[in-house]
């Protein structure tokens, strides 16, 4: 039988807020244990929670770019359930009335574009941590992390492979990064997703049952949790059981996924307005504000490459999948006055291919757009050929200097002069009568070896257009 | 001395003729012999109790005093203050050592006032008896066989008995104004945000308030005047100028329409508390108010609505006392869940479970809608009668509870019986209200009858105006228990 997968996912995104949701201490990852938790995150009695709006704004950005309805009230509610890292034995979370509904986010699967819906996306507060090392027989509570804000985005279950799940969470995660409410950083925690994974016989309507998949905090990850959970659930369905619902952990180190809790050992929350909080009520300057502080979207901007620049589909996605990325690019075809895909061709190709392996950023690339340009604008004007292009872009990202003063040192510059390279092709053609002759007889692919010989006896410097059009001439 | 207004005794320090020193130790004394007694305080403090005197005597000193420096206070320990002990009357905080101030206590703190210490209270203010209390039994000054009602017992009965000046309480659901009425003393509890919550131990957060208890109306408008105030780390504070509680008081009645509602004088008022309210109303209609019946329809519904959200907030509320981070934890367990058990388990008292149960089953999935959702809806209507009775009149008056103190154990065993006690004060909690509650006699068996006099939001200034012109044509207020009875 053939199987359609059905996923759906649940992202928190850590809002880069300076304090915590519902109180004034600091976040700052990585302090010293219960540092960052004042008397309202240690629950001490009689504290109470005040929200902060720079979470409102920071959600709002979302709802703005993904195209939601941002609710002009929302509410906070309590989310009730025991955890030592949860002081106040709730969570302040969202519930039926979140801050943003609706919305879409377009991604790109291959070549193929796809819209995911968004059901929703609300505000609540993170939990603390549980430290289960160095306690000998005990648990140590750090509360730095609690009350952080977190925006809970959750999609319809839109996705059907586990390629799609990840381009959507990298597209997610592009999103929030550029318009600066999160910044995605994975190792610490800022940006986690759940997926909620079911099969159902292809062609067919009615959702199989659904696990949901916790702690998948890379996309590599996402993608092998997701794959090992689809396999499973088919091999029980075709060995004649049923799935269970219940939430899984994937284990990084065995590649698999595990029961956690199954769908009868979940709590029951208890959801109720939380009453130390008044509903939440957002007036039309407050949305002003935050559309102001939205410049262009990728979404937007991916369109405006391809219509302004002629870029690929593929292409334009990948220069917007950061706004560096973006800014690199726009401010390399600015300075090279056009030739867009000659550039997005270096950026994606040979830079892209340098910053991963020194594990460098685009923001601090040793190569700034200006002179990558700067590059570029020799293999325009024909003064190297790109393959020595490639040469002067290594000693470039070495240090050695500006283009233009590596080629003037190593003597680079492409040799444009017809009476030289007219000596080279003769020294050649009188070398080598044997190929001569079978060029001669028709074999055309001899030509490439005069092409080969010709840039071996010049050092790779002649110019190839130049180079191609003497040697047919003279081979006749 | 002991019957000294606020007015009174500020005037008194301000000349020198006691300093606050002495005015703290004598109350000390005081509470030193009655308290074996009464079990009014669950802690006292002599040390931090002076050094603030002492303070207050400099600024008096410095002409730096304000209406209520140098006066003692008694706190209910429902209010957390820097370095006292602040147990809420549970078990489970019976180490809880608070290391910052309520919001109340800053505000008496910066009006140079001083913390006589903290008073005893039903556990987490759930109860009228004041017998839920870890820190056992509070006895009504007026009869020690009787209860001071709750949950604000020990502040009710430590005034009445003349142990502090003034004290303060809150209210969930009559908390304030039913044992001023059992004890013979005034209290008022505020329109809900008037007062900030901030570091005031939640029982149901919706209906909470805090509001102060003395001996007169007079006393409650300078009492008022600092316990009143926005603050942002409430977020139900409500930010509104700051008034002076007390610049009404003089206005004559005459033409004040006082409200009646027959849901208020129906079947369950004890027959000698009707005759005292009767009795407080004439003497209104000679002060020249009228009085005009109303009606509040929905008010039988207020004890159940209120017996389904004050224990859905209670039980979230209260889940942050689990023994992890401070209070009481068992002393063995097995594991996370056995921890969690038994310290709840052993640090709650009956009362407190029983309400906390009843919490997470009104909250239940399946349950949800038809008893917390159900009861919101309640709410608002009972609201509405309010709205609709303030129509026709300026306050509304009845008595605060319908029978005097009801005796030691006499309803420990009977929770819904002992839930009707508050029928006439809870309403006033779901519309969040200003009501409070002023001595208007006696009962046939000597015990204090009290009137309450409702107000419409943020009309505590009339209110207090409506309670000091029945008090300065009454005694009622100054009479003192005569501190007999079995023991």
């Amino acid at each position: 039988m053939q199987w359609e997968i059905v996923i759906g996912l649940e992202t928190h995104a850590q809002l880069s807020t300076l304090s915590k949701i519902f109180s004034g201490a600091a976040i700052a990852y990585g302090a010293a244990p219960n540092s960052q938790a004042c008397a309202v995150d240690l629950a001490l009695p009689g504290v109470l929670p005040v929200f902060n709006r720079a979470a409102a704004e920071k959600a709002v950005k979302f709802g703005l770019a993904i195209g939601a309805k941002i609710n002009r009230k929302s509410i906070f509610a309590r989310k009730n359930y025991f955890y030592p890292d949860l002081p106040k034995g709730y969570q302040i979370s969202q519930y039926e009335l979140p801050i943003v509904a609706g919305g879409s986010l377009t991604i790109q699967v291959g070549e193929r574009e796809k819209t995911v819906r968004i059901t929703r996306a609300h505000l609540e507060e993170d939990a603390g941590k549980s430290l289960h090392e160095d306690f000998h027989g005990m648990t140590g509570i750090d509360l730095n992390r609690a009350g952080t804000p977190l925006l809970e985005i959750v999609t319809e279950p839109d996705l059907r492979s586990s390629a799609e799940a990840v381009a959507y969470a990298k597209a997610l995660h592009s999103l929030v990064r550029w318009i600066g409410i999160c910044d995605g950083n994975m190792q610490e925690g800022s940006f986690r997703c759940d997926a909620n994974v079911s099969v159902r016989p292809m062609g067919t309507e009615k959702l199989g049952t659904r696990c949901e998949i916790k702690n998948l905090n890379s996309f590599k990850f996402m993608e092998k949790a997701i794959e090992y959970e689809v396999r499973r659930q088919i091999e029980i369905i075709e060995d004649g059981g049923s799935i269970l619902q219940e939430t899984r952990l994937y284990d990084t180190d065995r590649d698999e996924t595990r029961s956690m809790r199954s769908k009868e050992e979940a709590n029951d929350y208890r959801y109720f307005p939380d009453p130390d909080l008044l509903p939440l009520v957002l007036d039309e300057a407050f949305l002003e504000q935050a559309r102001a502080t939205l410049s262009e979207l990728p979404q937007a901007m991916r369109e405006r490459f391809m219509r302004d620049h002629g870029l690929p589909a593929y292409d334009a996605g990948t220069l917007t999948s950061s706004r560096e990325l973006a800014a690199y690019f726009e401010e390399a075809v600015s300075a090279l006055g056009g030739e867009a895909k000659m550039a997005a061709n270096w950026i994606m190709g040979d830079l892209s291919a340098q910053l991963n392996k020194d594990g460098l950023d685009i923001a601090a690339s040793p190569i700034s757009a200006a002179q990558l340009a700067g590059l570029l604008k020799r293999i325009q004007d024909g003064t190297i050929s790109g393959k020595i292009a490639k040469e002067v872009f290594v000693a470039m990202w070495a240090g050695e200097g500006d283009a233009d003063a590596i080629i003037e040192a190593k003597g680079l510059k492409q040799v444009s002069d017809s009476g030289a390279i007219e000596k080279i092709v003769d020294d050649i053609i009188a070398a080598n009568p044997a190929q001569v002759a079978e060029y001669r007889s028709g074999k055309e692919k001899v030509f490439g070896f005069f092409v080969g010989q010709a840039m071996k006896a010049s050092k790779g410097k002649a110019n190839p257009a130049q180079l191609n059009e003497i040697l047919k001439k003279k081979l006749g | 001395m002991l019957n000294s207004s606020l007015k009174q005794l500020a005037g008194l320090l301000a000349g020198k003729q006691i300093s606050s020193v002495e005015l703290t130790q004598a109350f000390l004394k005081r509470i030193g012999e009655l308290n074996p007694t009464l079990n009014a305080f669950i802690t006292v403090d002599e040390g931090k109790s002076l050094a603030q005197a002492q303070a207050a005597d400099a600024l008096i000193a410095a002409g730096e005093a304000g209406p209520l420096t140098g006066i003692p206070v008694a706190q209910k320990d429902i209010f957390c203050a820097e370095g006292w002990l602040s147990t809420c009357g549970s078990k489970m905080l019976h180490n809880f050592v608070s290391p910052y101030d309520a919001h109340v206590i800053e505000q008496f703190n910066r009006a140079g006032a001083v913390n006589l210490g903290k008073t005893n209270m039903d556990e987490f203010a759930m109860g009228s008896s004041n017998e839920t209390s870890y820190y056992g039994k509070v006895k009504n000054p007026w009869d020690v066989n009787a209860v001071p009602g709750g949950s604000s017992g020990g502040s009710a009965a430590a005034v009445a008995a003349r142990l502090c000046p003034a004290a303060t309480g809150t209210d969930t659901g009559g908390s304030i104004r039913q044992p001023a009425a059992l004890t013979g003393i005034s209290g008022i509890k505020p329109t809900y945000g008037v007062v900030s919550r901030y570091g005031m131990i939640a029982f149901a957060s919706s209906l909470d308030q805090g509001g102060p208890m003395a001996k007169s109306a007079e006393d409650l408008a300078l009492l008022m005047n600092v316990m009143a105030g926005f603050d942002p780390r409430d977020s139900t504070s409500l930010e509104r100028e700051k008034e002076d509680y007390g610049r009404d008081l003089e206005q004559p009645l005459k033409g004040l329409r006082i409200g009646l509602p027959k849901e208020y004088f129906a079947e369950g008022l004890a027959a000698d508390v009707a005759q005292a309210i009767e009795a407080a109303l004439a003497e209104y209609r000679k002060l020249g108010a009228e009085t005009v019946a109303v009606s509040l329809p929905n008010s039988k519904l207020a004890v159940p609505v209120y017996y389904v959200l004050a224990p859905a907030e209670a039980s979230s509320n209260l889940a942050r006392f689990d023994g992890v981070r401070y209070g009481y934890r068992a002393p063995e367990y097995t594991d996370l869940a056995d921890m969690y058990s038994k310290s709840r388990a052993q640090g709650f008292g009956a009362e407190v479970k029983r309400r906390i149960l009843i919490g997470t089953y009104v909250l239940s999935a399946g349950y949800y809608d038809a008893y917390y959702l159900k009861a919101q809806k309640l709410r608002r209507l009972i609201a509405r009668d309010f709205t609709e009775a303030f129509a026709q009149c300026d306050v509304i008056m009845g008595p605060t509870t319908p029978t005097t103190a009801f005796n030691l154990g006499e309803k420990s065993d009977d929770p819904v019986s002992m839930y009707l006690s508050d029928i006439y004060t809870i309403a006033v909690n779901l519309a969040g209200l200003p009501g409070m509650s002023v001595p208007a006699g006696f009962g046939k068996d000597g015990r204090p009858v009290g009137l309450q006099i409702i107000g419409n939001y943020f009309s505590e200034a009339k209110m207090l105006n409506v309670a000091h012109q029945y008090q300065k044509a009454t005694d009622w207020h100054l009479r003192m228990p005569p501190l007999h009875g079995e023991e």
